[in-house]
């Protein structure tokens, strides 16, 4: 059993690092998540490595329990339905509006090993014919450099190119290397990858017509969640996008999207566009 | 409740699928190789096969061939299920009118996940 003066201490760097809350009871996933780093270290038990965190806070070390902490799973197409929106309704509407400028920017803000970004890709590159002369940007952003490596090689296990990949995306754009899976060049190129923290400032990122934050909000405090959803709405304009995850929502922690009627998980910048996207539906 | 025809020579990936399966509220029959496969289909076109590749009597390429030219035969969603994990037999099995493709080892979740994108669940 941990005590509760070091479960404190790794939930508050948790939560003063990444915005992460740990509840108590998640004890366990420190035991999963960091003994593997303390025998890693030559430490013996999860003990060991909590006072090697109270005794030294070495950076390094922060760092690596930060990001072992925050990586989540992530699969291809994760519950279609977003994507269906994404192609079907946040896309189209862009294609209009933005049709003189002929850009669009898309930040992935918790894009882990990179299955959103790149099922984001794929729609666009099967979309191709649409698209010509657009330059459309992904960027996908994760706390943790490690699973950002990993995005940028683009090797899958055959387990994870299993789960949401249709048999036909993975025959058209991924290539056997050994046991594991490489998404192709041309998909890998249409994503570029940057190590960030959403609770640093967003200034330098520039402006993004659609955002997905799916399942990130949910181990934030409510202050956290405002604050990150009201900064992101200042990158965005009036006609912009936002996909949060099928169980969040931004009812009671801010009114600066409006949420799409009739599509869970889907926001607009302003009550205009979200009917524009509504009408987009009916039609 | 849609059927599922589970056809492997293995009685122990039958009974798993079949777990998965009727928890997903099918309702199951089992073959036990390609021929018998097709002999259950000439009988009731299942609503999906799940299929094994390497069986014996009659592997899943030729059963799956075979069942396209019989009478009924497009109908099925034929999801192959099998350790056959290079690109050369996925593109063969697509090639020959397969929906899905599952690479053993396989769980509940990719069962599930598969079955979602060809509109079966």
């Amino acid at each position: 059993m941990m005590r509760s003066e070091d479960f404190e201490l790794i939930s508050g760097l948790l939560k003063q690092r990444s915005g992460l809350i740990l509840p108590k009871d998640k004890v366990y996933l420190l035991e999963s998540r960091l003994t593997p780093i303390a025998h890693k270290r030559g430490l013996e038990t999860l003990d060991d490595l909590v006072n090697e965190v109270r005794l030294k806070r070495k950076e390094d070390l922060l760092v690596e329990i930060t990001e072992a902490m925050t990586t989540n799973e992530s699969f291809f197409f994760r519950d279609n339905k977003p994507f269906d929106l994404f192609k079907d309704f946040a896309l189209p509407q862009l294609l209009e509006s933005r049709a003189a400028k002929k850009k669009i920017r898309i930040w992935c803000a918790a894009a882990s090993t990179g299955q959103e970004p790149y099922s984001l890709a794929i729609i666009l590159k099967e979309m191709e014919a649409k698209l010509a002369g657009w330059n459309i940007e992904i960027i996908g952003t994760d706390l943790s450099q490690e699973v950002l490596d990993k995005a940028k090689v683009g090797l899958f296990s055959q387990f994870e190119v299993q789960r949401g990949l249709p048999i036909q995306m993975l025959i058209k754009y991924f290539n056997q290397v050994g046991e594991l899976w490489q998404i192709s060049e041309e998909i890998r190129d249409m994503v570029s990858y940057k190590k960030f923290n959403l609770l640093d400032p967003f200034t330098l990122l520039g402006s993004f017509d659609i955002i997905f934050c799916r399942n990130v909000l949910i181990y934030f405090d409510q202050p956290t969640k405002s604050d990150v959803l009201e900064r992101m709405r200042k990158l965005m304009p009036d006609d912009g996008t936002l996909f949060l995850g099928a169980a969040e929502t931004v009812l009671g922690i801010t009114d600066k999207f409006k949420p799409v009627q009739g599509q869970r998980g889907l926001y607009s910048t302003t009550d205009a566009s979200a009917e524009v996207i509504e009408k987009l539906r009916a039609s | 409740m849609k059927s599922c025809l589970v056809v492997d020579d293995s009685k122990i990936i039958r009974k798993v699928a079949r777990r998965i399966l009727e928890e997903l509220n099918f309702d199951i029959q089992e073959a036990v190789d390609g021929q018998d496969a097709l002999d259950n289909c000439k009988g009731s076109m299942p609503d999906v096969v799940l299929l094994d590749w390497n069986m014996p009597v009659m592997n899943g390429l030729d059963f799956l061939k075979a069942l396209r030219k019989t009478e009924g035969g497009t109908e099925p969603v034929v999801v192959f299920c099998t350790t056959e994990n290079d690109m050369s037999h996925i593109s063969a099995a697509i090639s020959a009118g397969a929906d899905e493709y599952i690479m053993k080892p396989f769980d509940r979740e990719i069962i599930e996940s598969k079955f979602v994108q060809v509109g079966l669940l």
